[in-house]
């Protein structure tokens, strides 16, 4: 059973972040992270968040997610998923929504996975949690399965058809008994495991995520993030950490996945390339700041900002031979950030305006956004 | 740690201005009209048997020599704060050496260090130390010998650990590409890296080894019955706990705050270093 | 005997052996280096690629004498180095310097800039007094692009790709001829990555430096090499001037790679070619041909014989039974994909 991909692709706005700002309390000073981010993530687009480090796409996933360190404060804002503002959730409520409707992965699976438990037993914690919210899903999912071998040999045997009936029941009680359940979530954390094309999910499912190679491990942290049926997925650097040919499988499963099922992915990266391979549209951040949004052909074809237009240029590639540039200066410090556009000290086009304000967002084509004085207010 | 840094200093200055204080030798002295008597109107101990002092006014009493006890409190601060110094230092130096070597050089030597360094942690201290002290003899150097001997192997231990970790570090290679020889790489680069953990072990310790040192003199293990170190003072107290209080609760007192003072300041140094390092 | 040969290796290895039981018996080996013979020549850039574990940055640690070669030999100016100790090896650590990854970690965070400049200068009597010593330092920062003003500060005081520049600047210290670089810009942002490499070309034209560049970016070795070897498991399995790698791969494992490269243009994203599996470990390598677990093309006789380097046009080698037995066996025409 595939997980089904809606039918009817509304554009409508999964997340949308609004002049968020953040500031991190350190010893050295204020850093002043978020310096106003506006973005927003349509239902089932694959958005890349590009920038390099220090750009605030961490911040900026770890808000949305609620997962801040204690020295941050939010300074203003509002993070809508579905019309429901993240930010002024209570603790529990937000824990439901990390639980139902946002999951993240991170770089690396090795620190993020517990390594006294088996990938199994991590799981189907998930899904244990909170029953309430999973039960239905359990059921429907081995329903399911019985009706498929039903449709491949024409009958039940009776072991099954008294399934069958258990579990119809206790779809309408909405109540299961506690091995029960265990049983079934193990059985939907295989299916996960497959999905996530995994060549042996048994063996994962028992294995310690040490026994487990670079890749499995992070395609777990990812079967993980898809049981819960997210709305939205965060994916932090997922494949950075991970050998090129490794890379190219994780690519590979999220073009595939973006295909099978209905959830909207941030991939967060520092690499143009991957950003090229998989997503459907580009936000670029610096220093704090959204500074370009376009569909992924359109930014690669036609960049509108220096600072997209100096990356692109400066990035090696592998399939010819071509002149790099480079950017000059290095990435402000953000203590002590540059005023109005915080990359005016480094942009060859900048002008006396560009260091007294924050150019707002403006929408150059259709669907292609820049802050930049350069193309208006 | 801002409590502890105080307490410290304030110790550390009362011990270097000690001889300015009060007369260096005034505790090799016996006055036998004032013993055991307390005349400091601020306290009232409410027992019957102390005895009031003639003369000037002794603010925390006399001693059975008739010594007043502020002084010689005064006085027994730079002793037990020099002892304790001398051990830790040469703890330091000790383990640095044997640690440093075994850390760096590794193989054979390591192993031989390592074992001797286990012999010696598995002795009893304080019962080396009587033992040492009653046969070779009740002195300041083998004091300071016979505990410094339990306490140097955890600063070999501590030093080579973490010469273990920072020889692996890069830079530690580019010097070996760069052509340095090991003396050079362990004793400029690697053990300067490694020292925090042993500063901050290091202050705690002067605590520690403080009422070690003070412990032993408790019992019984001093040069001269007159000696001014606050276990000393402290070990009189007991035959007169109901008579004279004081002669055991300021010297304790004395010895509690002192202690407390470096334990605080050897955290706070710890808590400095740790949280940089995080964020 | 050439003397356009600044460096060779003659079937280097390196085993780390892997003890167990009480008494550390020896009971297998990690061949992190099996067998690598390569010439550099003077003035090249020769790119080492290849995934984790396949033995690149072993083998240039090796090739330094920071690690002692298990067997074979390397050659530095027709002088055999790989049994050189001591005294008789401080000379030759003169010649060849190395660059490391991790620009916070290679430098001595207690050590200010002058101070650690100036230890080479000392250790190998450089400078005939301070104040030359100084100068020449000075002159290291400004060809390196930093200020020489900042000569008393410390490494946490600088950026990350500025701090590459100094561990730049105190491998030059010593006037090396040939300098390890060992993925120097792969802990960089991207904005610096193309400072740092355009400094090295112009650093290997002033100077005329020879540079191996250890990367496992496929983009930057396009970028910065004149000829490319993959290695894999431990060997070198391909060796071509690289352009011809990229436009003309022979080996499946290059195609391979090379295909799962993503490429920063949207219009052609094609299938990313995923290889199958993962890479075996260096403890318990395939036998005759590594590479045959995971290779489309593999026969039996992969699993029997050895390949050895074939060198099917000139300057292009690869280690593999296919494409010179063409005529006798064959079955698969690797060239074809």
């Amino acid at each position: 059973m595939k997980m089904l991909k809606s039918e009817n692709r509304k554009n409508t706005d999964v997340l949308k972040i609004s002049n968020l700002n953040v500031t991190f309390h350190t010893y050295a000073g204020d850093v002043k992270a978020l310096n106003g981010v506006d973005l927003s993530v349509k239902k089932s687009e694959l958005l890349g968040l590009v920038g390099e480090s220090g750009c605030g796409k961490s911040v900026t996933s770890l808000s949305i997610v609620g997962l801040l360190p204690p020295n941050a404060e939010i300074i203003s804002g509002e993070v809508l998923l579905d019309g429901t503002n993240l930010l002024t959730m209570t603790k529990e409520e937000m824990r439901r929504t990390r639980l139902q409707d946002v999951a993240i992965v991170f770089q690396d699976p090795l620190t993020y996975l517990n390594p006294v438990l088996t990938i199994g037993s991590q799981i189907t914690e998930i899904i244990t949690v909170d029953t309430k919210i999973f039960l239905p899903r359990l059921l429907e999912h081995r329903l399911h399965e019985i009706a498929q071998v039903q449709n491949e040999n024409g009958k039940l045997d009776a072991k099954l058809l008294t399934e069958q009936e258990q579990l119809n029941s206790a779809l309408q009680a909405s109540k299961l008994g506690k091995n029960e359940i265990k049983r079934l979530a193990r059985k939907y954390a295989l299916f996960i495991l497959r999905s996530v094309r995994l060549p042996d999910p048994e063996k994962v499912f028992k294995a310690y995520p040490f026994e487990l190679s670079g890749g499995m491990r992070q395609r777990a942290m990812i079967a993980m993030a898809l049981v819960r049926r997210p709305k939205l997925l965060l994916a932090d650097e997922i494949s950075t950490a991970l050998d090129v040919t490794v890379q190219a499988q994780i690519l590979q499963l999220l073009k595939e996945l973006k295909r099978e099922i209905d959830t909207s992915i941030i991939l967060i990266t520092h690499d143009l390339a991957v950003v090229a391979e998989v997503c459907d549209r580009v936000a670029v951040m610096y220093a704090g700041d959204i500074v370009e949004v376009a569909d992924v052909e359109e930014l690669f074809k036609n960049p509108l900002h220096p600072y997209t237009r100096g990356l692109l240029a400066s990035i090696p590639r592998a399939d010819a031979l071509v002149e790099q540039t480079s950017i000059g200066g290095s990435v402000p410090n953000l203590i002590y950030p540059p005023s109005g556009c915080r990359f005016h000290p480094r942009c060859p086009k900048a002008f006396a305006k560009c260091a007294q304000a924050k150019p707002n967002l403006v929408e150059v084509s259709p669907g292609h956004i820049v802050s930049c004085f350069l193309y208006g207010e | 740690m801002l409590a502890g840094a105080i307490v410290s200093a304030t110790s550390v200055i009362l011990a270097l201005l000690s001889g300015v204080i009060v007369e260096p030798s005034y505790w090799n002295q016996q006055n036998p009209n004032v013993i055991l008597c307390w005349n400091n109107p601020l306290i009232d101990w409410h027992i019957r048997n102390v005895v009031n002092c003639a003369g000037p006014i002794y603010p925390l009493g006399t001693d059975i020599y008739g010594r007043s006890l502020l002084q010689m409190i005064i006085l027994a601060i730079p002793v037990d704060l020099q002892i304790a110094v001398e051990i830790v230092a040469s703890a330091i130096l000790i383990g640095v050496l044997l640690g440093g070597f075994a850390g760096y050089i590794g193989g054979a030597l390591d192993e031989i260090i390592l074992r001797i360094t286990d012999i010696f942690l598995a002795i009893p201290g304080i019962l080396l130390a009587i033992v040492m002290l009653v046969v070779l003899g009740r002195s300041i150097p083998i004091l300071t010998i016979s505990v410094l001997v339990t306490w140097w192997p955890f600063y070999v231990r501590l030093v080579r650990s973490q010469v273990l970790g920072e020889k692996e570090k890069p830079y530690v290679e580019r010097l070996r590409a760069m052509g340095a020889g090991g003396f050079r790489i362990l004793f400029r680069h690697v053990v300067p890296n490694s020292i925090y953990p042993v500063v901050v072990q290091a202050t705690l310790d002067i605590g520690a080894v403080i009422l070690t040192v003070s412990a032993l003199m408790f019992i019984g293990l001093t040069p001269d019955p007159k000696y001014p170190e606050l276990g000393n003072l402290a070990k009189q107290g007991i035959q007169y706990l109901f008579t004279a209080p004081w002669l055991i609760i300021f010297p304790g007192l004395t010895l509690l705050v002192i202690s407390i003072g470096f334990n605080l300041l050897g955290d706070g140094i710890r808590d400095i270093f740790d949280p940089r390092l995080r964020r | 005997m050439t003397s356009d040969y600044l460096l060779k290796t003659d079937n280097l290895f390196k085993w780390f052996p892997k003890r167990s039981g009480i008494f550390g018996r020896t009971i297998d080996h990690l061949k992190a280096v099996d067998g690598v013979s390569i010439d550099i020549k003077r003035g090249e850039t020769l790119g080492l690629v290849g995934e984790s574990g396949c033995g690149k940055t072993t083998l240039g640690r090796t090739i330094l004498r920071l690690t002692d070669p298990s067997n074979g030999s390397i050659t530095v100016d027709g002088v055999d180095i790989s049994r050189l100790k001591g005294r008789r090896l401080k000379p030759f650590r003169r010649k060849m310097q190395m660059v490391f990854q991790d620009p916070y970690a290679s430098l001595d965070p207690r050590q200010n800039v002058r101070s650690a400049l100036l230890e080479p200068m000392l250790i190998h009597h450089i400078a005939s007094s301070k104040n030359e010593a100084n100068n020449l330092a000075e002159e290291l920062m400004e060809k390196v692009g930093l200020n020489p003003d900042h000569l008393a500060r410390f490494p946490h005081e600088f950026s990350g790709g500025q701090r590459q520049r100094i561990a730049i600047a105190l491998a030059l210290a010593v006037q090396p001829s040939f300098i390890v670089l060992d993925e120097p810009t792969s802990s960089l942002d991207v904005s610096v990555q193309s400072q740092i490499l355009a400094l090295l070309r112009n650093l290997q034209k002033d100077l005329g430096l020879t540079y191996m560049f250890i990367s496992h970016n496929l983009a930057v070795i396009r970028q910065m090499c004149n000829r490319a070897a993959v290695m894999y498991l431990g060997r070198v399995v391909e060796l071509a001037p690289t352009e011809r790698l990229f436009t003309n791969p022979k080996y499946p494992y290059t195609k391979a790679l090379l295909s799962s490269v993503p490429i920063p243009d949207p219009s052609k994203r094609k299938e990313l070619h995923v290889l199958q599996g993962d890479v075996p470990s260096p403890v318990a390598v395939p036998n005759a041909c590594r590479f045959r677990t995971r290779c489309s093309f593999a026969t039996d006789k992969c699993a029997t014989i050895a390949p050895s380097m074939v060198e099917l046009e000139p300057e292009h080698w690869i280690e593999c039974h296919y494409d010179i037995d063409f005529n006798r066996t064959s079955q698969v025409d690797i060239t074809r994909n």
